[in-house]
């Protein structure tokens, strides 16, 4: 697995760390990171699955455009490269992506 | 029929940043919308970190003079200073004909009108497909470059970086300097590529200086560079992921030769960039087809006034030019703008030769980088038959194949045919590869016979809550039934 800490630039001018929860596992980030950029950080490379061969996915032009990182927030769907993890935040992957086909 | 604005600018990055200013300062009333939290683009955008230069913004009066100041600073700054009215966080999915915006933002659904429009919506980046691009850990190079400029994360403890164009260097220097390794950088350019760019970095001494910083960066830490190399597969490996690369010409086709595997965590790779011009299509300005600008773009002068009356386009999304073109093209519409609608004096006129001029200089750099970054025609013939091409809906290069044999003649009945592009992206990710490959298989390579995706409302996917925002059912007006 990836060092958290190994992977964030410049601690020293960092903001605090706070904590939320991908599919109940806990994963920390900075304040102001997007739940993307922060599960990539840690070494959570996987969000879904694509809908027709159910391969992996992940992030991947973390711009809003390419909607691979398509998440549920609170029972929204929501792209995680564009929402700001908050404190305690519970993200799941989308109910698609599971492997209840 | 009055309206709510007299310039509605869409985009908030260098181009629409200056249109948005110049149209203000001209007196008019002007709105800009961006989906980011704050102003800059791709290329300026903000740390979500505090930096020890943002907090001397708010305590000095000359923050300027701080030597940490961000590129983009300076710009919001100005932002935040004039009578623009901003909608941040605000993401737009439908423009109509009269000139009105549709947006969701945090207070839920909102729309406003203009009598002009200013489309300054940059780019989308272009990715080549090749066998396992749509692994979990191979994203873009622009990807990587938010990661690293604005999250203040390194894209792995090893990157891969692979492409062509100006951010390879970029992407590897700043991994270096942040503490990550580069396990190699993969260019389909040649030397040759970058030596025909010198004439144009002498006209810019401030970035080549950049540029040189970078390559210095990435040569002390040893990164080996190979040179006329692109990805041809990636696999998932116990420890990461193996990159094969091989050698190809210079249209970018693998050729034969040595193979070479690299490890790595993360692969950033990028194929330049295309002009996003959802809106001027969905507008059905004329639009035309320019490889080295980028794909599609609209047709206009050179101060962005499209076919359409009242329509503008500013920066890269009008063809790519780099930043600094687009804080020049931004000024240069926003004044047009401002002409055009009859709010500005003869006085106010005489900015747009000096803007014209620094405009046409900064862009002749811009678009040597370009060259860099311009589609190769021959990078599609390494894409295999069961390689994806539009992720999305998992649509192979095999079946857009045989659906282009079956006699699809237009990407449109492409995607009516396969599915290609008709997933959540709407094409942006796979549009200008599938077009090109249809081209190259049915029309001799032209691309203005493959067609363009057609642009549809939502301008991107939305949750029906998003457009509905809250509302209570009891709310609802119910009508009492006609009597019987």
């Amino acid at each position: 697995m990836l060092n958290d800490e190994t992977m964030r630039i410049d601690n020293s001018g960092r903001a605090t760390t706070v904590w939320f929860f991908f599919d109940g596992q806990p994963a920390s980030a900075r304040v102001g990171e997007s739940v993307a950029a922060a599960l990539f950080a840690s070494g959570t490379k996987t969000l879904r699955a694509s809908p027709r061969e159910r391969s992996p996915r992940g992030m991947f032009c973390l711009m809003g455009s390419c909607q691979e990182c398509l998440v549920m927030v609170d029972g929204c769907r929501v792209l995680a490269c564009r929402t700001t993890v908050a404190d305690g935040m519970r993200v799941e992957k989308t109910p698609e992506a599971g492997n209840d086909d | 029929m009055t309206t709510d604005f007299d310039v509605i600018v869409l985009g908030g990055g260098p181009a629409g940043v200056n249109a948005a200013l110049a149209a203000a300062a001209a007196g008019l009333k002007v709105a800009l919308f961006d989906e980011n939290t704050a102003a800059g683009g791709q290329v300026y955008r903000a740390p979500v970190y505090a930096t020890r230069s943002s907090a001397v913004d708010h305590q000095t009066e000359h923050p300027t003079d701080h030597p940490t100041e961000q590129p983009g600073d300076a710009l919001r700054r100005e932002l935040a200073q004039s009578a623009v009215i901003t909608y941040f966080n605000h993401v737009v999915w439908a423009v109509t004909a009269d000139y009105r915006v549709d947006a969701a933002g945090p207070g839920g659904p909102m729309h406003c009108t203009g009598r002009a429009l200013i489309v300054a919506t940059g780019t989308t980046e272009r990715v080549v497909p090749f066998d396992g691009w749509a692994t979990p850990g191979v994203i873009g190079l622009a990807a990587a470059t938010i990661l690293l400029k604005s999250q203040g994360i390194l894209p792995g403890r090893s990157t891969l970086v692979a492409g062509c164009g100006p951010l390879l260097a970029a992407v590897a220097a700043k991994t270096i300097e942040g503490g990550g390794k580069v396990e190699a950088i993969a260019d389909i350019a040649g030397l040759g590529d970058w030596g025909r760019t010198l004439p144009a970095m002498m006209s810019r001494p401030d970035l080549m200086r950049e540029g040189f910083h970078w390559w210095r960066e990435i040569s002390r830490a040893g990164v080996p560079i190979l040179s006329r190399h692109t990805i041809v597969k990636v696999e998932q490996v116990h420890d990461g992921l193996r990159a094969t690369l091989a050698p190809c010409d210079t249209a970018g086709r693998p050729v034969s030769g040595k193979r070479r595997n690299v490890v790595a965590d993360c692969i950033a790779v990028g194929h330049g960039l295309t002009p996003s011009t959802e809106i001027t299509r969905l507008l059905r300005a004329q639009h035309r087809y320019s490889r080295q600008a980028g794909g599609w773009i609209a047709v206009a002068d050179q101060d962005g006034r499209t076919s359409r009356a009242r329509l503008y386009v500013a920066g890269d999304g009008a063809g790519i030019a780099g930043a600094a073109a687009a804080s020049l093209h931004g000024t240069l519409a926003g004044l047009a703008c401002a002409i055009d609608l009859g709010s500005t004096d003869t006085q106010r006129r005489s900015p747009v030769p000096a803007a014209r001029e620094a405009h046409a200089k900064a862009a002749r750099f811009g678009r040597s980088m370009a060259q860099l970054m311009a589609l190769r025609p021959g990078h599609i013939d390494s894409i295999g038959p069961q390689t994806i091409v539009c992720r999305c809906e998992d649509v192979t290069r095999g079946e857009i194949d045989a659906a282009c044999d079956a006699g699809a003649h237009d990407v449109n009945q492409l995607k009516a045919w396969t599915r290609c592009g008709m997933g959540p992206c709407q094409g942006r990710t796979c549009g200008d590869i599938a077009a090109e490959l249809l081209a190259a298989r049915a029309h001799g390579g032209s691309r203005e016979r493959a067609g363009c995706f057609s642009a549809r409302t939502p301008l991107r996917p939305m949750t029906v809550e998003a457009l509905t925002g809250n509302f209570s059912y009891d709310d609802i007006p119910i009508p009492t039934a006609a009597p019987l």
